[in-house]
């Protein structure tokens, strides 16, 4: 089993989320995040005061998948949330150790 | 007092009017609140509310009387006269009854104090600005109250020095609370220094929605302020409500041109701001310009206290919300511009028109010597007051405290809980569900 997680642009996500649907991917995490790597942020003015904001918002997903579904996940993700220009994120997988889903008690692959 | 009879209609107009300024000092916790961050909201929203409570009982106690019992000397009203308001029933002023006045003149007590506030954003400790508040009021304001609002035979037989030997104008408060808050926020921002991070890190306001409902709120209450210092309801009253209209108006666009040019956006803060300098500057003024020169004082405070703003960064005061750039610079120019563009047919006289209305020097320098006065008075007592408290029972939060936010700190609540998250945590005997009770446990299914 894999934990793969995006982080992505704010207005990539419903892309994405349809994208994955319809490729029989269904469940997701979404938080929003805010941080920085190598695009730039913003500036705001209060009174005349101007502020550097380097934080972004972006939104992540964590995806609890089977390990034969991880690929076509990842490359479903890449394919829907790109734009092409800088700040389009990044996806990252992990091992999992075990999933246990709470109502039933299942383990491992059953769980997701 | 001299007799009048009493005129219901103005009465009621007074009456309203008194409510209308009451709501601008809730109003101003809405402006002065979404201009910080979301930690110190709720102790920026408690200054003004607890002013109300402070302010309110010394008003009724002593306030009244030394802000309009008989002149001692022109610098003080005789805080015996009316103490806990003897004296007042059965007495009018102009042509209403004494008591409705002393209440219209108690809201404007209020926000005077409540306006200060604004300097001392995050750091000041509660108990230091309730001490702060009485002693302000007390040697502060009901003093500068007296100067430029008690005019001779209209409460007692003998007014302030402001009013009746200078003979400045000011016909709501532009020296006596705009000049006077503007002055004091110098005073104490000074003497309480800046915020842990002033100018380092950035401190933009949490809710801008809560600034423009403020903002909305305080022009709706101005109309009060100003229209009600006619103390009847006549056309001296329509002239300052629609000056009151359009100076607030003509300040904001400039506020938002000023912007434009030189930040590159027209903003709501600055729409927020432009309104509240115009609203200061034509303050003083609302009953001796005509709607064309109130046009143009609330384009000077437009363009004046938008450039003013940026003063505090280059001496370092940390003045958090702009209490200078707004309320003493938009008095200022709201008071020496009545010296430019007060109308002869309002005020009276030649003499007393102003520079550019075919009057001479001569109110002009009345003008600048009352602003100067109350200004350099409020400053120096200020200074006092805080210094003699930071000595004292000590003026700032402990360093901690401010950085997890005073409304923790200070009143041990949070602002806002938009978190769908519950609270972990239980106070064991205080509770009514522990958790090994499962009475209340609702077995509900939910699907994954």
């Amino acid at each position: 089993m894999k934990l793969i997680t995006a982080v992505l642009r704010e207005d990539a996500v419903d892309d994405v989320q349809i994208a994955l649907a319809r490729q029989g991917i269904s469940g997701m995490t979404v938080t929003e995040v805010t941080g920085y790597a190598h695009q730039r942020g913003h500036t705001e003015v209060y009174r005349g005061e101007e502020f550097t904001i380097s934080f972004i918002t972006k939104i992540r997903l964590d995806i609890l998948a089977k390990d034969a579904d991880a690929d076509t996940i990842v490359q479903t993700i890449c394919t829907a949330g790109r734009s092409g220009s800088i700040g389009d994120g990044k996806v990252w997988i992990q091992p999992v150790e075990d999933v246990v889903r709470i109502r039933t008690g299942e383990h491992g692959e059953s769980a997701i | 007092m001299t007799f009048h009879e009493i005129n219901t209609g103005d009465t009621a107009w007074v009456l309203i009017s008194a409510a209308l300024v009451l709501l601008m000092t809730p109003a101003l916790a809405f402006f002065y609140g979404g201009m910080v961050r979301s930690k110190s909201v709720l102790n920026m929203m408690m200054m003004s509310f607890v002013t109300i409570g402070i302010v309110g009982v010394l008003w009724v106690t002593y306030g009244f009387s030394m802000a309009f019992g008989n002149s001692i000397g022109g610098v003080l009203g005789n805080p015996a006269q009316f103490f806990g308001l003897a004296n007042v029933l059965g007495a009018e002023v102009g042509t209403v009854p004494a008591v409705v006045f002393v209440g219209f003149q108690a809201a404007f007590a209020i926000i005077a104090v409540a306006l200060i506030s604004g300097a001392v954003d995050a750091r000041m400790k509660f108990s230091a600005w309730c001490v702060f508040v009485v002693a302000w009021a007390s040697l502060v304001y009901f003093p500068a109250a007296h100067w430029v609002f008690a005019f001779d035979g209209a409460v007692a037989e003998r007014g302030g020095f402001i009013a009746n030997t200078i003979q400045a104008f000011d016909f709501a408060g532009g020296t006596a609370i705009h000049i006077n808050a503007g002055a004091a926020a110098l005073a104490l921002a000074i003497v309480l220094g800046p915020r842990v991070g002033f100018g380092k890190v950035p401190m933009r306001p949490h809710n801008l929605t809560l600034v423009m409902l403020g903002a909305g709120l305080l022009w709706f209450g101005w109309f009060g302020f100003n229209a009600g210092s006619a103390l009847g309801a006549n056309e001296l009253a329509g002239l300052a409500w629609v000056n009151t209209l359009a100076a607030p108006a003509a300040a904001m666009l400039a506020w938002l041109v000023t912007e434009r040019v030189r930040d590159g956006h027209a903003t709501s803060l600055g729409a927020a701001s432009g309104v509240v300098a115009g609203l200061v500057a034509i303050t003083p003024a609302a009953a001796v310009v005509t709607p064309l020169g109130a046009i143009a004082i609330g384009v000077l405070a437009g363009v004046g206290c938008s450039m003013a703003l940026s003063l505090k960064y280059r001496f370092g005061y940390d003045d958090s919300l702009d209490v200078v750039g707004v309320h003493l610079v938009g008095g200022l120019i709201g008071t020496l511009a009545i010296g430019l563009f007060a109308d002869a047919s309002l005020t009276g006289s030649l003499d007393t028109a102003g520079l550019l209305a075919g009057g001479g020097l001569t109110q002009l320098g009345r003008q600048a010597l009352g602003a100067g006065v109350v200004l350099i008075y409020s400053f120096l007592v200020t200074w006092l007051i805080a210094q003699a408290l930071k000595r004292t029972m000590g003026l700032r939060v402990p360093m901690a405290a401010e950085a997890h936010g005073i409304d923790l700190g200070e009143h041990a609540e949070t602002g806002y809980d938009l978190s769908k998250a519950q609270y972990s945590s239980y106070n064991v005997g205080k509770t009514l569900w522990l958790p090994n009770d499962t009475s209340k446990d609702e077995n509900t299914e939910v699907s994954a």
